[in-house]
């Protein structure tokens, strides 16, 4: 056992976790923070596996704004109402039930398949960050997908300047 | 490879070599440096940090036309050290039914998020914490988790002043994150690179202050928003009367937002410096790394200077004032910039630094008064009316009637 | 390095907490956590395909473009529905999700 399976271990022990806390916490202010260490979590497995820059790119976008995004979202809908009572479904156990159906194919098939027992390689070199900067704008490879997303996020921004802004006498 | 040529290394050496001597495996001998290396880091940059309070107290004291702190000690340097003891062992008064984790955990990742940011910055050519080939971008996110310190402060607290000044904080400094991040593209444009310590090496012909004035400026600008100083600190003294976000908070946990916030007006001077000013760049730094913390420090204190000469001379800005500099001024404006520089950057060919350094002035220069031309010409559209009062009467009128 | 059956059935057990907070919490914002969890769960099945089988290649920017879009959707996912969930509470006065029912048949 290495040094950087114990910390994965550890890590991903942390980061399931709060993800449990996540889905039952009762009050919603700490099911968001359990969501920040979850999502920490995750970033740091990123770094882990030698994807720094989503490591970073997760804590700034996930942590940083999506993140405070939720936090705010609560406060804005909460009454003194809302954290009492049970927060789970009437059908719960259903859910749980199909959950616990659906992680035991995924591990089936996992565990089945033929090339789960891959040796990792090297590593990515030092200008694979370059080289997918510039992937990223050339026309024969990734650009479309790129040009994509940013419209999709212009869209997503004006859509929700709309959808929250108040009209004056009552129309939707 | 002598001490004078790359001390880190030969302290790396002698330190692993004895602990090896002891008999530790290379991971664990890589890991204990480490954690060594950062504490030390950590330690050093939170006693500079002391320091620099008392420099700021003295200097803020003389543009008010006051001596500032100076009965203990020469010149009142043991000032910091009282004030230290003070709030040491003051009671820690936490109100009833405040969250607890978070409430704790609050000023921690104040702090976190500032001293994290000194792993990336280059002190010398070969002193630095980690050379992370991302390092613009690691700056940018460790100031999203100073944020979330600020959010969790005031929603713990458990109090209505303290809970609204932190979510107005927090959106305040994340609306102030667009122009930062913009402003900061450009260094990477011009160099190449997200690594601190490659932009610094490309700095080697010409500093990016001279290529890039405006950027610098809007980088200056929103990163005194984001850390809350004045003429921006509504959030820290408005909310009427209150302290805002941290409010409820006694004693040592109050003194880690305190330095926190000194600490990141230190940390902006050494960013700045290493961004625009070009960093440990100097006569014979890359032969003796150590001359480079020299100058990296010299520079930084230009900055740091100047940002306690704007504290001490410019009135608080209202929010609708923060919002609209931010949205209509600094983000149009760093947008633009960000595409002229661009093209003008491809447009001019390689080697030719003059016509390249002309050429983006001339940009520079052209969206200066571009901006300057169009704020005055809209000026004066949304002029609050004072209305005067009416006039009411008085005890003795004859002395309003001599007077006016 | 890390044993790649490790990493995918952490990644499934990530994915499958998150179905169940979609599933079975009544409160929008917590589905929509819920949700954010899958998508991290996404992430991390994708980083560790790209780790084991194109890491040494020169070509890493198809498995990185794909990584950085299931970012960007869940970046613009979340913002959308959050601002749905805040107009639909000022309209209704409620985020629990059986009781915006006012198109139920």
């Amino acid at each position: 056992m290495t040094a950087l399976q114990i910390i994965f271990l550890f890590v991903a022990a942390i980061t399931l976790a709060s993800a449990v806390m996540v889905v039952s916490a009762r009050r919603m202010m700490h099911a968001a923070l359990w969501l920040v260490l979850a999502l920490a979590g995750v970033a740091v497995i990123f770094a882990m596996l030698d994807a720094g820059f989503f490591a970073i790119v997760q804590v700034l976008v996930y942590i940083g704004a999506i993140s405070i995004l939720i936090i705010f979202a609560i406060m804005l809908t909460r009454k003194a109402m809302e954290d009492v009572g049970p927060q789970l479904n009437r059908g719960w156990w259903l859910a749980a039930l199909a959950v616990v159906g659906v992680f035991a194919g995924l591990a089936v098939v996992i565990v089945s398949w033929p090339g789960v027992m891959a040796t990792a390689g090297v590593g990515p070199d030092a200008d694979a960050i370059v080289n997918f900067g510039k992937d990223l704008v050339d026309p024969d490879k990734y650009v479309m997908p790129f040009e994509v997303a940013s419209v999709m996020l212009l869209a997503a921004l004006i859509g929700a300047i709309y959808v929250s802004v108040e009209h004056k006498g009552g129309q939707p | 490879m002598s001490f004078w040529t790359d001390p880190m290394a030969v302290i790396a050496n002698l330190i692993g070599g004895w602990l090896a001597g002891l008999g530790m495996t290379e991971g664990w001998v890589t890991f204990v440096l480490s954690f060594l290396g950062a504490g030390v880091y950590a330690l050093l940059v939170m006693l500079t940090v002391v320091l620099l309070i008392w420099v700021e107290r003295k200097l803020l004291g003389r543009f008010q036309d006051r001596l500032g702190p100076n009965r203990l000690g020469p010149w009142g340097i043991f000032q910091t050290i009282a004030d230290m003891l003070k709030i040491f062992t003051k009671e820690y008064i936490t109100p009833n039914g405040v969250d607890k984790v978070p409430y704790n955990l609050a000023p921690i990742l104040a702090v976190a998020g500032v001293l994290s940011v000194w792993a990336v910055i280059p002190l010398g050519a070969t002193i630095l914490g980690a050379n992370l080939n991302v390092g613009v971008l690691y700056v940018v996110a460790i100031g999203a988790i100073g944020e979330l310190g600020i959010i969790l402060a005031g929603w713990s607290s458990r109090n209505k002043f303290a809970t609204l000044g932190g979510f107005r904080a927090v959106a305040l400094l994340v609306s102030y994150e667009v122009p930062l991040v913009v402003s900061l593209i450009i260094p990477v444009l011009f160099s190449g690179s997200m690594g601190m310590n490659n932009i610094v090496h490309a700095q080697k012909d010409i500093w990016y202050i001279v290529l890039a004035p405006v950027a610098a400026l809007i980088f200056l600008i929103t990163s005194i928003a984001e850390n809350g100083r004045a003429p921006f600190d509504l959030t820290e003294a408005d909310s009427e009367i209150v302290a805002g976000f941290n409010v409820e908070y006694s004693g040592l946990k109050f003194g880690m937002y305190y330095v926190a916030d000194f600490m990141h007006t230190f940390t902006i001077a050494f960013l700045f410096s290493t961004l625009w000013l070009g960093g440990w760049q100097g006569p014979w730094a890359e032969k003796y790394p150590m001359l480079g913390l020299f100058y990296t420090a010299f520079k930084a204190w230009f900055i740091y200077f100047t940002i306690i000469w704007l504290r001490g001379s410019l009135p608080r800005f209202r929010i609708d004032q923060m919002i609209n500099l931010n949205w209509k001024v600094l983000t149009p404006l760093a947008l633009v910039l960000l595409m002229m520089t661009a093209i003008v950057n491809r447009l001019v060919p390689e080697g030719m630094l003059v016509v390249r350094t002309l050429a983006l002035l001339a940009v520079n220069g052209i969206l200066l008064v571009g901006t300057s031309w169009l704020l005055n010409k809209f000026a004066g559209r949304n002029k609050r009316v004072v209305v005067a009062p009416e006039p009411r009467p008085v005890a003795r009128p004859e002395q309003i009637s001599s007077e006016s | 390095m890390i044993p790649l059956p490790w990493l995918l059935i952490f990644a499934a057990a990530l994915f499958c907490i998150g179905l169940f907070g979609v599933l079975a919490r009544k409160n929008s914002v917590a589905i929509l956590m819920g949700v954010e969890l899958m998508l991290n769960a996404v992430n991390i099945n994708l980083i560790a395909f790209w780790r084991y089988f194109q890491a040494t290649g020169a070509d890493s920017s198809r498995a990185w473009t794909f990584v950085a879009v299931v970012l960007v959707a869940a970046a613009a996912e979340a913002a959308v529905g959050l601002a749905l969930i805040i107009s639909a509470y000022r309209k209704r006065k409620t985020v629990i999700a059986n009781e915006l029912n006012l198109m139920k048949g």
